[in-house]
């Protein structure tokens, strides 16, 4: 089967450039230069129809960049995407116009993300107006059976996003994407901001929506809780880089990247009382220079002479998981 | 021994749209070294909660009703430079954004030594000692270089530790902690959630930890208290409220919670909006999205306790249980 997105070898560099006082500095002679920050590094993901991929790690460490380059808002320094088995780069416009409708991005910030100027029947119906997808006739029920598709009242079409509780703004956002019937849909923090009590109708929400419409997801989350629940296969990024890919269940029952191991035994849990908070040793690195061989070697219980030197490969395990770590499987267990 | 008592504490705030009720009718009580999660969604009234027990609830809110009482004084009695002094010393609160407790444009030593000097006659020497050691407490390497930080050197996770590195400089009783790891990722969280129960239970300092989060109280809390528009709803032992919660609040609060258990079903969720504080329901104020309301709940519920200490304000209460 042709995976629906296919990454190959992603990699984004940011530049940092010197601010005015930044360049006269150097100019003088200080040890001050642009700073690169190796956002996503040679990233490869590949994702087929109807899974639902979730894509953790710590702030920043690429996940909404790795996102936005899926979902073609970004553009790579290396790499290819490769959309139903072809090269973005290589499409005809036709076909480019095709793969964008066909993966869309749902954001965090609910109101940040919406025109505050627009109504919601503009917001949602603008893109498929222009796409094709209804005509002006249409439009109007074209909405009516988006919003009722993401539990919104039809009878709102006419407010603007400011008069929507968060929850509500959300399923705004949802809908401005399903409007043009992906079939892929990037949701980066897509509940992060909403409340407790609203996280949960939204996650149902999409849950119901990928079942109706046969959707993929690849869901951005730092909630490991959150993607637990919702993904099929996960994907950990340390970094800039993947560090362990496996099935859900397999990655929580046996996680072996040391660092995924770390994160998991941190993740609180309804069942676990008076429990002791032990956190991973160390600090989060800084992106802007990441330690050398394996990024995780400063903070990891099992590290090796090789760790410091060599970048571990990712490679595939007996059971499809990946894992890029020195420590072989056998190793670890006797450290253990 | 009891450290702080809150009774029947009302904070409204009077604007021009009407009355916030925004702490409404709010009794707890904590004993030396006692933790408890302060539970419930955004507008409920936790801060608030807080920040009256601190005294620095500024206008257009005020305390109209209810007494506060710190090691059985009541702090309503108290002078506001006396207010001040039991601040910062004997109850010390830390926040969201660490950079509430944070100067932006003072070093963190020169903050550290002058917390401890507004509160005690000490030298700078020794002042900078103690702020020292306590910044090698909360486990940031390298104190006597970070002292000479100033606060946007430092990543958010250190800031908020260096905020409770602060806010234990004078070995407070109590700590509120009010949403202290919202913003962090769960390492960080796991860090400053250990250092702050590490530093409460050696000195045997209450813990007040206002959060949404239910699983981080589940493993800190010895009680936990749900809030509700402006009140407490259920209140108890923390295994009593998460195994068995009694009000229908609660118990679609925690089948909200993704688990393992649940792995790609769908979650029990709770209907409806997150309230609006100036038009509450009349009575039961979560009447509008319960799925047990009757006639009834159209009055107020009172709190009924058990044997047990687990207090609910609910006509119907639930007998579920959580599933493990
Ligand atoms: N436009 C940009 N210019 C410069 N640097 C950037 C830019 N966008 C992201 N970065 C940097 O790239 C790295 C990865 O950022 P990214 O936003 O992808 O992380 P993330 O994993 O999504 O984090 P978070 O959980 O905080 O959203 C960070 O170090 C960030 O500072
Ligand atoms: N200065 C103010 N003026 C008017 N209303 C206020 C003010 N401060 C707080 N409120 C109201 O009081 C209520 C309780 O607010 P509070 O900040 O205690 O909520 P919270 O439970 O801490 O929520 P969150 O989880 O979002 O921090 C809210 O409805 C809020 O709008
Ligand atoms: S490669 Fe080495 S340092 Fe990195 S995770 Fe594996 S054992 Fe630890
Ligand atoms: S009092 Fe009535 S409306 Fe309120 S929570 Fe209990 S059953 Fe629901
Ligand atoms: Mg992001
Ligand atoms: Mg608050």
């Amino acid at each position: 089967m042709t995976p629906i997105i296919e990454a190959r070898g992603l990699s984004k560099k940011f530049v940092k450039r010197l601010d005015l006082a930044g360049k006269i500095a150097q100019r003088l002679g200080a040890d001050i230069h642009e700073e690169i920050v190796h956002a996503v590094d040679n990233v490869s993901l590949s994702i087929n129809a109807g899974e639902v991929v979730g894509l953790v790690g710590e702030s920043g460490c690429g996940k909404s960049t790795l996102g936005r380059i899926i979902a073609g808002i970004l553009p790579q320094t290396a790499g290819t995407v490769l959309v139903d088995g072809k090269d973005t780069a290589d499409m005809n416009s036709t076909d480019r116009t095709a793969a964008a409708l066909a993966v869309q991005m749902i954001f965090q910030d609910p109101f940040a993300s919406l025109n505050p100027r627009m109504r919601v029947e503009q917001i949602i119906g603008e893109a498929p107006l222009v796409h094709g997808l209804t005509d002006r006739a249409g439009l109007s029920d074209y909405v009516d059976d988006v919003m009722m598709k993401v539990g919104l009242d039809p009878l709102l079409k006419q407010r603007y996003p400011h008069q929507f509780s968060g929850g509500q703004r959300q399923r705004i956002g949802i809908g401005r994407a399903l409007a043009v019937k992906p079939r892929f849909l990037v949701c980066d923090e897509a509940i992060a901001a909403l409340d407790v009590s609203i996280q949960a109708q939204v996650l149902n929400l999409f849950m119901d929506l990928r079942e109706q419409f046969e959707l993929t997801y690849l869901f951005i989350s730092h909630d490991l809780s959150v993607v637990e629940h919702i993904a099929d296969r996960i994907v950990i990024m340390y970094l800039g880089r993947v560090v362990e890919a496996a099935d859900t269940e397999a990655l929580f029952d046996d996680p072996q990247h040391p660092y995924t191991r770390a994160l998991l035994a941190e993740i609180p849990r309804l069942d676990q009382r008076k429990r002791d908070f032990t956190p991973i040793a160390g600090e989060i690195p800084s992106p802007l220079n990441p330690p050398s061989g394996c990024h995780f070697h400063p903070r990891c219980p099992y590290v090796m002479p090789v760790c410091k030197t060599e970048v571990p490969k990712l490679a595939a395990q007996h059971d499809l998981r990946q894992v890029s770590c020195h420590l072989d499987n056998s190793t670890r267990r006797i450290i253990d | 021994m009891t450290v702080i008592s809150v009774e029947g504490l009302k904070t409204h705030f009077l604007t021009r749209a009407g009355v916030v009720r925004a702490v409404d009718g709010v009794s707890f009580s904590l004993d030396r070294g006692e933790v408890m999660g302060l539970v419930g969604e955004s507008g409920s009234g936790k801060s608030v909660t807080g920040f009256s027990i601190i005294g620095l609830v500024d206008a257009p809110g005020k305390i109209v009703d209810g007494s506060i009482f710190f090691h059985g004084d009541d702090l309503s009695k108290l002078s506001a430079r006396q207010m001040q002094a039991l601040r910062g010393s004997r109850i010390a609160m830390i926040f969201q954004d660490p950079m509430m407790t944070l100067n932006p444009v003072l070093r963190i030593d020169t903050q550290m030594i002058e917390a401890i000097r507004a509160h005690e006659k000490v030298s700078r020497k020794e002042a900078w000692t103690r702020a020292r050691d306590g910044l090698a407490q909360v486990g940031i390497p390298s104190p006597e270089q970070r002292l000479r930080a100033y606060p946007h050197q430092l990543s958010g996770g250190m800031r908020q530790r260096v905020a409770i590195a602060i806010a234990f400089l004078n070995n407070p009783d109590l700590l509120i902690a009010d949403e202290p790891t919202t913003a962090l990722d769960v390492t960080i969280q796991a860090q400053i959630v250990h250092v702050a129960q590490k530093l409460c239970r050696e000195r045997g300092t209450a813990l007040i930890w206002i959060t949404h989060d239910l699983a981080v109280v589940a493993g800190l809390a010895d009680r936990i208290a749900v809030m509700y528009a402006g009140r407490i709803v259920e209140a108890g032992d923390t295994d009593d409220v998460i195994d068995h919660p009694r009000h229908p609040y609660t118990v679609g609060l925690l089948g909200s919670v993704p688990s393992a258990n649940q792995r790609g079903q769908r979650l029990t969720q709770i209907p409806g909006m997150t309230p609006n504080m100036l038009a509450l329901p009349e009575g039961c104020a979560f009447r509008d999205r319960c799925t047990h309301s009757d006639n009834q709940c159209s009055k107020a519920p009172q709190v009924s306790t058990d044997e047990r200490g687990h207090a609910i304000r609910c006509f119907h209460p639930q007998y579920v249980k959580t599933p493990a």
